[in-house]
């Protein structure tokens, strides 16, 4: 592949994997809170909803700039963490990180949408035939969501593909540790002579981008076919 | 044997209600707003009420005062829905054996494929719910209820969003689940013809109360009850195919008395209950000469109660059984019935559709 320098490879394969852990790992809490926010009646629940969304309408610097204040070696959970070795500021892991909570809200949408949609008397039907409340969820709603999860995790992949703003202020801009893709575009246009650098990185993130789309959407009419639609 | 005491206030109606269901069909009777799904669902656990217990067999599945509630998922009762509410994700087979996966491995197994064989599903194991016609939906409803191994099965107005012929297609399921299945069903419903078809016993509620409960002849035949309303009113007889006859009748043993209906589908000495309906009977003073009706049945006047219309429900206490009759008030007046007073009641023999006449082991005990 010699088309692409060292440099872009780095940013490429960085960003691939800062978004597929972002999304992976956000998924398990992205559904519960995504279930939560559908089906429980719980006090502050327009508060935690006020939050999930939070990152979606602030400037993504200052999220950057609060996940600094709170993850940074300075900060309370980053003080906390580093106790243990972990360190995320300047870190790839605080690229995924910042990607995963930039994504979240999105993922947070999908599945809810989802969820709302599954009639709760298959679930009041799935406990009178004896299973409790994890098992009637695992084997009925999830199923059943299984293509709002497919795109939740989608989106929030492709928006931690091509998150910028948070990612650069929380963990800079450091070639081969925490330059993705995005940040490499913008570092290739600040140099003289980088624009066909950019260039080539702006249409691989065009290709990845579309590749996930039609993947999900695959994905999606295969489940949905599998559930028979009703 | 299941156990029923609870109460309950609501904005519209308060509910307190107390009642037995033993092994057989228990209809509970009433209107809409009477509170039957509100019972079934206390009793399924999805509902918890303010004050009450439940117990079934030697188990207590709710009881406020010592704090006691099984969840739904505990209580091993099998609930076929209204709208049936399969997995619209599982295949008909993944459906029925749903309950199994969570079953105690030492509860009795119902064998899949004698369910299969008595509900009529086995060309539909590989289908899915989108795929049903709603009365293969429920019939498939009433195999998953059957098959997660129930001490006890809740029916919640399962014929009624079918339409007719879908509900005769159902309901002799119901009377093979009643007369081979031998745990108590408790049956919602609203109809008079279900219930005179398929109860065992009755338990009519009215506005959140127990009006009347007892085996269905009694309950039906109670003419202070009417529980179906005057127009569907009528009494249950049970009975014994004698022989058919060459002209298309059949003749039946009920009490000693011969009784005469178009023919019956059934073999010579099968059990059968007979819905009478009130106002297709006549009374008489004396034993009628002469007329075209085959059915006349010596009897003595029970009990009579009159409404503000025209009309008045008399019960007459046959060798049969207790039959009701709708006639005027007038013609009560001009035969001067009374109780103790005897009389004839006569009931044409066409008068009897076959959906009156079904399969009945409703004497097992």
């Amino acid at each position: 592949m010699h088309w692409f320098g060292p440099e872009e490879w780095q940013a490429i394969s960085l960003s691939l994997k800062v978004s597929l852990w972002a999304s992976l790992l956000t998924l398990p809490v992205g559904i519960f809170t995504a279930y939560a926010l559908a089906r429980w009646e719980f006090p502050g629940k327009q508060l935690v909803n006020g939050l999930v969304h939070l990152p979606l309408i602030l400037p993504p610097v200052v999220t950057g700039y609060l996940l600094l204040l709170t993850f940074g070696t300075q900060g309370v959970f980053g003080g906390f963490l580093q106790q243990f070795g972990i360190v995320l500021a300047f870190r790839w892991s605080g690229a995924a990180l910042a990607a995963a909570i930039m994504g979240f809200p999105l993922m947070v949408r999908a599945i809810r949408l989802s969820i709302e949609s599954v009639d709760p008397k298959l679930e009041e039907a799935a406990a009178t035939l004896g299973a409790n409340r994890f098992w009637s969820f695992a084997t009925v709603t999830l199923p059943l969501i299984l293509p709002g999860v497919i795109a939740g995790t989608i989106l929030a992949f492709a928006k931690a593909m091509g998150e910028f703003g948070a990612t650069i202020t929380f963990v800079s801009n450091i070639p081969g540790q925490t330059q993705t893709l995005p940040s490499a575009i913008y570092a290739f246009l600040q140099v003289p002579g980088g624009e066909s650098a950019a260039l080539r990185l702006v249409l691989i993130s065009v290709v990845i981008a579309m590749s996930a789309l039609i993947l999900s959407e695959l994905l999606a009419r295969r489940t949905s076919k599998r559930i028979g639609g009703g | 044997m299941l156990s029923v005491t609870f109460r309950q206030q609501f904005t519209v109606v308060a509910l307190d209600v107390s009642f037995e269901a033993p092994t057989g069909i228990t209809v509970l009777f009433g209107g809409s707003g009477s509170g039957k799904t509100t019972v079934v669902n206390t009793v399924a656990g999805l509902m918890r009420p303010k004050a009450g217990r439940v117990t079934l067999n030697d188990r207590v599945l709710f009881d406020h005062e010592q704090s006691v509630w099984v969840p739904p998922q505990g209580r091993r009762i099998g609930y076929i829905f209204q709208e049936g509410r399969l997995f619209p994700h599982l295949t008909v087979r993944q459906n029925l054996l749903f309950g199994r996966w969570f079953a105690p491995k030492t509860a009795p197994r119902e064998d899949l494929d004698q369910i299969v064989a008595m509900l009529g599903i086995a060309p539909l194991m590989a289908r899915r719910p989108g795929d049903l016609s709603g009365g293969e939906k429920q019939r498939v409803a009433i195999g998953r209820a059957l098959l997660s191994s129930p001490d006890l099965i809740l029916a919640d107005e399962p014929l009624a969003a079918l339409d007719t012929a879908r509900k005769e297609e159902i309901l002799p399921y119901f009377e093979r689940l009643r007369d081979q299945v031998k745990i108590p069903v408790l049956y919602v419903s609203h109809s008079a013809a279900e219930v005179a078809r398929l109860a065992t016993s009755v338990v009519v509620l009215k506005d959140g109360k127990v009006q009347r409960q007892g085996s269905a002849t009694e309950v039906l035949g109670d003419a202070s009850v009417m529980p179906t309303g005057v127009r569907a009113a009528g009494a249950l007889l049970n009975a014994r195919l004698k022989r058919h006859h060459a002209d298309g009748l059949s003749e039946l043993d009920a009490g000693g008395l011969s009784l005469f209906l178009p023919q019956v589908h059934q073999a010579p000495g099968s059990l059968l209950r007979i819905r009478i309906l009130a106002h297709d009977v006549i009374l008489s003073r004396q034993k009628p000469e002469g007329l075209s009706a085959l059915n006349i049945l010596p009897g003595e006047v029970e009990a009579i109660r009159g409404g503000d219309g025209p009309g008045a429900m008399v019960s007459v206490k046959t060798d049969a059984g207790r039959i009701l009759a709708r006639i005027t008030r007038r013609s009560v007046g001009t035969l001067q019935l009374a109780p103790g007073v005897t009389c004839y009641a006569v009931v044409k023999s066409v008068a009897i559709a076959r959906s009156d006449v079904s399969g009945a082991a409703a004497a097992h005990p």
